[in-house]
């Protein structure tokens, strides 16, 4: 058994050796087929051209959508908690639909909870010191936690239980409340807010407004409210294999409890399938692949359509269909891994440069949205190289000599 | 080396079937020997262009056979076949199909490339072919940029560079005028023509007939010696 293994192994290492002897052997027609294409400077700009504009489109509409789903999330990742307990209702964090007191009380009498603190998640308006309003997300906190706190760059996190306290989020929508300081005050809903502290979060929210932390009590005193009060109640259980019981008790207590992952997947499920975004996503995607397909596919089969009879002279001459198989996917292969690159890099460019001039630019360039790009870049090649490769192979070297 | 480069017996090709069948080569039989430069003349469609296909390995025939230096070249596979026309046969097509983007020394070189040599080894040795059909300054020029004769001069030169035994020439002087085309076949039959090397002409042009060895007239697929010597 050892030996067969052993056997196989060699051949496979042997198989490997004659791989890597024939890449080396083919180094010479891979260069001529590189320079055929790169000295038909027309063709290949167009190849190239449509290549990069395809990725760019693709990425560019993916990056976005990439960041609007992370930023749609933003509360969620912000305050952390591994079990969220809602309304069946809720479809993303910033839509929280008020849960009765009772609801708190139930699910800390639960079996596997080890804690349970209620959320306050709200919007309400701050009048500025030039009379203007901006509108600004609250979140309170347990009083007797402060579960879900941010980090805090100035400031004293047990100052938010002073009178009228609140702790600012210093993100790109900063600058917004007038860039606070410790200490700088302001009026939400009639009522007197100072600043206590300065935090940073992990993201910053999708809508583009400003953050603002007090505790729970005071977010229900200053902002008007329905007849419930409670946003979310955030659980931490016992141990992970808890979360399915807490989560069938949460049901059948008529609410649901998701995971923060869950939750999170909620809210893209949301935006993708509920909003009318993903199939503006898909529409875009598949147009930057038609774009991408039809400028490059018919570009490179017009370069094999006027390169035929010379690769009709290579086969005469001696070369096999293979090595002119292989000069094909080469130059199909270059072109699209180039472009792709050219794409790829345009995009990152205009994300960066975006985000300099609006810093809650929303676009993210994620490992799937270069994945995906990379998939359609990949079909465009083998779409464009297997029209080319098919001329190729039909065409007799005796065709040639016929003119 | 044996003396009888090409040895071709009862060859037979035709195209299509039933009423559109046409009989292109009508059991032609043929030898050339090292040393000789053979033409074969013939008007338009009299299977000239078939014969030297079926003879370089290009072209299947239906029925008969042919010995390239003793080896039966249509028993060999299609990768067989390829290695033998690379290793054994230089070609020079009527329309010369070079590469235009490439210089002239690189389409030189195309034989030695596909026998996988190095690139700047085979660059340089292609430019000893150009030396020797007097372009060598012309080397990094792309064909564009040359004569008609020049560039079936480069033609020339790119199936010298692979150093074949048999150079197969189509209709070498077709796009070329009067004084270029008696030029080029003086200069094959003085410079590329020796006693270890066979060349084939397809030719309808009569004004070049001073340069062969031997004359075969093609007819109707069928292949007959001229009559006379050549002058």
């Amino acid at each position: 058994m050892i030996r067969c293994s052993f056997l196989v192994m060699l051949s496979g290492a042997s198989e490997f050796t004659n791989s890597i002897n024939k890449t080396h052997d083919m180094k010479g027609i891979l260069k001529l087929a590189y320079k055929l294409l790169v000295t038909d400077a027309a063709k290949f700009t167009a190849m190239l051209v449509g290549i990069s504009f395809a990725v760019f489109l693709m990425m560019f509409v993916t990056s976005m959508f990439s960041g609007v789903l992370k930023h749609a999330s933003s509360t969620i990742i912000n305050v952390g908690a591994t079990v969220w307990v809602m309304d069946p209702a809720v479809n993303t964090v910033s839509n929280s639909i008020a849960m009765p007191d009772y609801v708190l009380d139930a699910v800390r009498s639960m079996q596997g909870v080890k804690y349970a603190v209620p959320l306050y998640s709200g919007g309400a308006l701050v009048k500025l010191s030039d009379g203007n309003y901006q509108t600004v997300t609250v979140i309170g906190l347990d009083d007797t936690s402060l579960f879900g706190r941010p980090e805090l760059i100035e400031g004293k996190i047990e100052d938010i239980y002073a009178e009228h306290g609140f702790i600012v989020v210093k993100d790109a929508e900063f600058t917004k409340l007038e860039n606070p300081h410790m200490g700088s005050t302001f009026e939400l809903n009639d009522n007197r807010g100072v600043i206590v502290g300065i935090a940073k979060v992990p993201t910053t929210g999708l809508y583009g407004i400003p953050t603002l932390y007090t505790t729970f009590e005071r977010a229900i005193q200053y902002i008007p409210n329905p007849r419930y009060t409670t946003s979310y109640v955030l659980v931490e259980p016992k141990s992970a294999s808890d979360i399915p019981q807490i989560e069938k008790q949460v049901e059948a207590l008529g609410y649901r409890a998701r995971t923060k992952e869950e939750f999170m997947q909620r809210t893209e499920h949301f935006f993708i399938y509920e909003t009318g975004g993903g199939t503006n996503m898909l529409i875009m995607t598949l147009i930057s692949f038609i774009v991408g397909l039809s400028l490059s596919g018919q570009t490179f089969y017009t370069f094999i359509l006027e390169n035929l009879e010379r690769f009709g002279a290579l086969k005469a001459i001696g070369a096999k269909s293979r090595e002119l198989v292989g000069m094909i996917l080469f130059q199909a292969t270059f072109t699209a891994f180039t472009g792709y690159g050219l794409g790829v890099g345009l995009c990152t460019f205009l994300v960066w440069l975006a985000k300099r001039r609006l810093p809650s630019y929303a676009a993210m360039i994620s490992y799937s949205n270069l994945a995906i790009a990379l998939g359609m870049v990949v079909v465009i090649a083998a779409v464009s190289s297997y029209f080319g490769v098919r001329r190729v192979l039909r065409i007799e070297p005796f065709d040639i000599f016929r003119g | 080396m044996p003396n009888i480069a090409i040895q071709a017996s009862g060859l037979v090709k035709w195209f299509g079937e039933g009423e559109a069948k046409t009989m292109a080569l009508k059991q032609v039989s043929l030898e050339a020997q090292f040393g000789e430069m053979v033409y074969i003349v013939g008007p338009s469609g009299s299977g000239k262009t078939t014969l030297l296909s079926v003879l370089s390995g290009i072209l299947r025939p239906n029925e008969g056979k042919v010995l390239v230096e003793g080896v039966d070249i249509w028993g060999l596979n299609s990768d067989q076949l390829a290695d033998f026309r690379l290793g054994k046969i230089g070609f020079v097509f009527q329309d010369y199909h070079l590469f235009p983007r490439l210089t002239t020394a690189e389409n030189a070189a195309i034989p030695l490339i596909l026998k996988k040599k190095d690139w700047n080894e085979s660059i340089d040795q292609a430019k000893k072919y150009l030396e020797i059909v007097g372009l060598k300054s012309r080397s990094d020029l792309p064909p564009v940029k040359l004569s008609g004769g020049e560039q079936q001069r480069v033609a020339i030169a790119r199936a010298l560079s692979g150093e074949p035994d048999i150079l197969i020439m189509d209709e070498p002087t077709a796009s070329l005028d009067g004084d270029t085309g008696q030029a080029i076949l003086s200069f094959v039959q003085k410079n590329v023509l020796n006693k270890n090397r066979c060349i084939i002409v397809v030719t309808h042009d009569d004004r070049i007939n001073e340069f062969a060895t031997r004359i075969l007239n093609m007819v109707d697929g069928k292949l007959s010696e001229a009559e006379g010597k050549p002058a």
